[in-house]
């Protein structure tokens, strides 16, 4: 995005609450969502700061992965605000990307590789939805980012999990965001994908662009991330991982069900 | 016997028949293509609930439009009301899904039973009536082309026409909505239009194909061209267009036959047909058909005895089984006295080595769910990355010489 078009979108966002400052790439709050009379995420307040790499950490059925779909309203939200760079979310989608989890999907779809990564580019087509040249040299580029340019021509259902996973990052990267929200990219893939998929948001995080995933795995944050936000349908804590992803805040998150001596090994070297 | 069929098909039958048979094609690619999304979207049973909500609209429009004085059977207003009853029936399904924790399966059975009964208790009502007669309504169940003159030909290739424009206009976002509902939401798509747009041309289809297929079978062709052409494509919109070429097809041969025979319901052979084609590409389809799987089982044993032959070879274990040194032999690899060529040799040092591989490999991936073809059978280049068998040499921990491509 130019620098003009970023002043334009930071112009057009008026503030929603105090948090949504146009410099925070999001900022919740008081997000409920519930199926039923049980919230699955309960009045959750969170900001992201810019150019940050954000883990959404806890336990299974926390709530991690409903808190991001409600934010980009994949679910309803019962109550709670979103501010993606100050903006309401309606009018700052095009700078969002997303991945979905893996397993979100029918892998046998009759599509190919390139075929899904040009979904990433779905606003960019006209009227006729034509999938012009340009676009097409695009989407390789992004399977290129991701290691897979020599599958673009693969039926989908042929790729392995971690391949499939490197394609929905390649599709998230075609639509070119400044926020992009990935759900648990991670989960179940081999170690040369995981490799390839954190070099990828390192490069985007160096581009000052800001990555927030779902993440299930403790013994790597504080190797992939500097901000975490800790849920369990409600809020534990948030903050820079330095200080936030401590013994006494995982206790809190997980319920007592982590050893003691299993945190001690994820955390930093005491300083 | 042959000759009113072939003067049918050559379009010489008739001006009306000729119009029936265009109409029918038109028809036949919009609901082949049309119903390929809902065949994508795993919800092609809908169309069915659809379809059979339609009688209710037909048996009520024409009593209304003889209580008005006019004629009963005027086509676009018996269309006009069906299409208001399946919208009705539509919405239901989808209230009954969303608002309740009842499955689609179970608010379709309900929509459609009840909305059938109903329409079938109409249309007895319509038979005791004094015009009721010649109603012919019952046409409406199987398709009837008899009797149809050239204003309702035009109605039904205008309709179809209608609904094609409109497939190619959305075919976009019905691709990625039923592709990835979830992304297509979070990138500002709504789901819930889109998706009540697919069903809205399904209504269509469905509509102007009463008087041709009928409401009871015109769900086959929404769903038979689909399937068929998933035969012969991995890809979205080649799906769509096989999928209307095989549903305009069966349109058009399906009226022709009927139109040569005047006691042939039109719907059952239209349908009839289309379940030729299917069959057909189940037979011969290259990738996916029945023979094209017995042919791959065929190849699948000549690679797995060339690659225990190399192995063999490699090992300088000798060789015992015949059909191994048949294959070895016509490959060139191989001798006729047993003793491996010069290109025997490179290959079995590559099959070596990249049996090396692929047992770093399905340490990697035990528990991954395509390790059944991590069995060293295909070539490793065309299922992993470059850098995951970058990976993969550099865990065996030494250098492995590339020589010896296959």
């Amino acid at each position: 995005m130019t620098p003009a078009a970023v002043q334009l979108a930071a112009s057009d966002g008026r503030a929603l609450h105090p948090a949504a400052s146009t410099d925070n790439p999001l900022a919740i709050q008081g997000m409920t969502v519930s199926y039923g009379e049980k919230p699955a995420v309960f009045s959750i307040d969170a900001t992201v700061p810019p150019g940050s790499m954000a883990a959404i950490i806890g336990p299974n059925g926390a709530g991690k992965s409903t808190l991001l779909k409600a934010v980009l309203g994949v679910v309803p939200a019962l109550s709670g605000t979103v501010a993606v760079f100050g903006a309401p979310l309606a009018r700052a989608r095009h700078r969002i990307a997303y991945v979905p989890q893996r397993a979100s999907v029918d892998w046998d779809f009759p599509t190919r590789v390139i075929d899904v990564v040009l979904m990433g580019l779905y606003r960019e087509l006209g009227l006729l939805h034509l999938v012009r040249r340009h676009h097409r040299e695009k989407a390789l580029a992004c399977l290129e980012r991701v290691g897979m340019a020599d599958f673009a021509g693969r039926q989908i259902g042929q790729l392995s999990g971690g391949q499939q996973q490197r394609v929905f990052l390649a599709r998230a990267l075609a639509q070119n965001a400044d926020l992009y929200l990935l759900d648990e990219p991670f989960a179940g893939v081999d170690a040369a994908t995981e490799k390839a998929i954190i070099d990828v948001l390192k490069s985007l995080k160096a581009e000052k662009r800001t990555v927030v995933c779902v993440h299930h795995d403790l013994a790597t944050v504080v190797d992939y991330f500097d901000h975490v936000l800790l849920i369990n349908v409600r809020k534990i804590a948030e903050g820079p991982v330095a200080t936030t992803f401590t013994a006494e805040n995982l206790q809190a998150t997980y319920g007592g069900r982590l050893a003691t001596t299993h945190i001690d090994q994820l955390m930093l070297p005491v300083a | 016997m042959l000759k009113p069929f072939t003067s049918a098909l050559l379009l010489q039958s008739g001006y009306n028949a000729a119009l029936v048979a265009v109409g029918a094609a038109l028809l036949g690619f919009a609901a082949g293509s049309g119903g390929a999304f809902m065949f994508l979207r795993k919800r092609a049973l809908v169309s069915d609930a659809v379809a059979h909500a339609t009688l209710p609209g037909v048996g009520i429009a024409f009593m209304v439009m003889v209580t008005l004085g006019a004629d009963g059977r005027n086509l676009l207003g018996l269309l006009l009301g069906s299409a208001l009853s399946a919208g009705i029936g539509l919405l239901a399904v989808e209230w009954i899904t969303r608002r309740t924790r009842l499955a689609e399966d179970a608010a379709i059975g309900a929509v459609l039973s009840v909305f059938f009964g109903f329409g079938i208790v109409l249309l007895t009502i319509i038979q005791t009536m004094s015009r009721g007669k010649q109603a012919g309504l019952e046409g409406f169940l199987l398709g009837s082309t008899a009797g149809m003159v050239f204003e309702d030909a035009l109605i039904i290739a205008v309709g179809g026409a209608c609904t094609i424009a409109a497939l190619v206009l959305l075919r976009r976002p019905m691709t990625l909505v039923a592709f990835d509902p979830e992304f297509a939401a979070a990138s500002g798509v709504s789901v819930r239009t889109v998706d009540l747009a697919m069903m809205g041309l399904v209504l269509a289809v469905t509509v102007i194909g009463l008087k041709i297929v009928g409401l009871i079978l015109i769900v086959a062709m929404l769903i038979i061209p689909s399937v068929t052409a998933r035969f012969w494509t991995d890809r979205t919109e080649r799906l769509l267009g096989i999928a209307g070429l095989v549903g305009g097809a069966s349109g058009y041969a399906g009226a022709a036959i009927s139109a040569s025979a005047p006691d042939l319901p039109t719907g059952p052979i239209i349908v009839l047909v289309c379940f030729g084609l299917f069959i057909a590409s189940l037979l011969l389809a290259p990738n996916r058909g029945v023979l094209a799987s017995i042919l791959r089982h065929r190849r699948f044993q000549v690679r797995v005895h060339r690659r225990q032959g190399l192995l063999a070879l490699a090992r300088g274990e000798p060789i015992l089984d015949p059909l191994t040194l048949a294959v070895l032999r016509r490959a060139g690899l191989i001798r006729n006295d047993g003793v491996a060529t010069e290109a025997g040799r490179a290959q079995s040092a590559k099959v070596l080595r990249d049996e090396r591989r692929w047992e770093i490999v399905r340490q990697i991936h035990q528990n991954e769910a395509v390790s059944g073809r991590y069995d060293g059978l295909t070539p490793i280049e065309a299922v992993l990355t470059r850098d995951e068998i970058a990976e993969i040499d550099r865990r065996i921990g030494r250098p492995v010489p590339a020589e010896g491509a296959a």
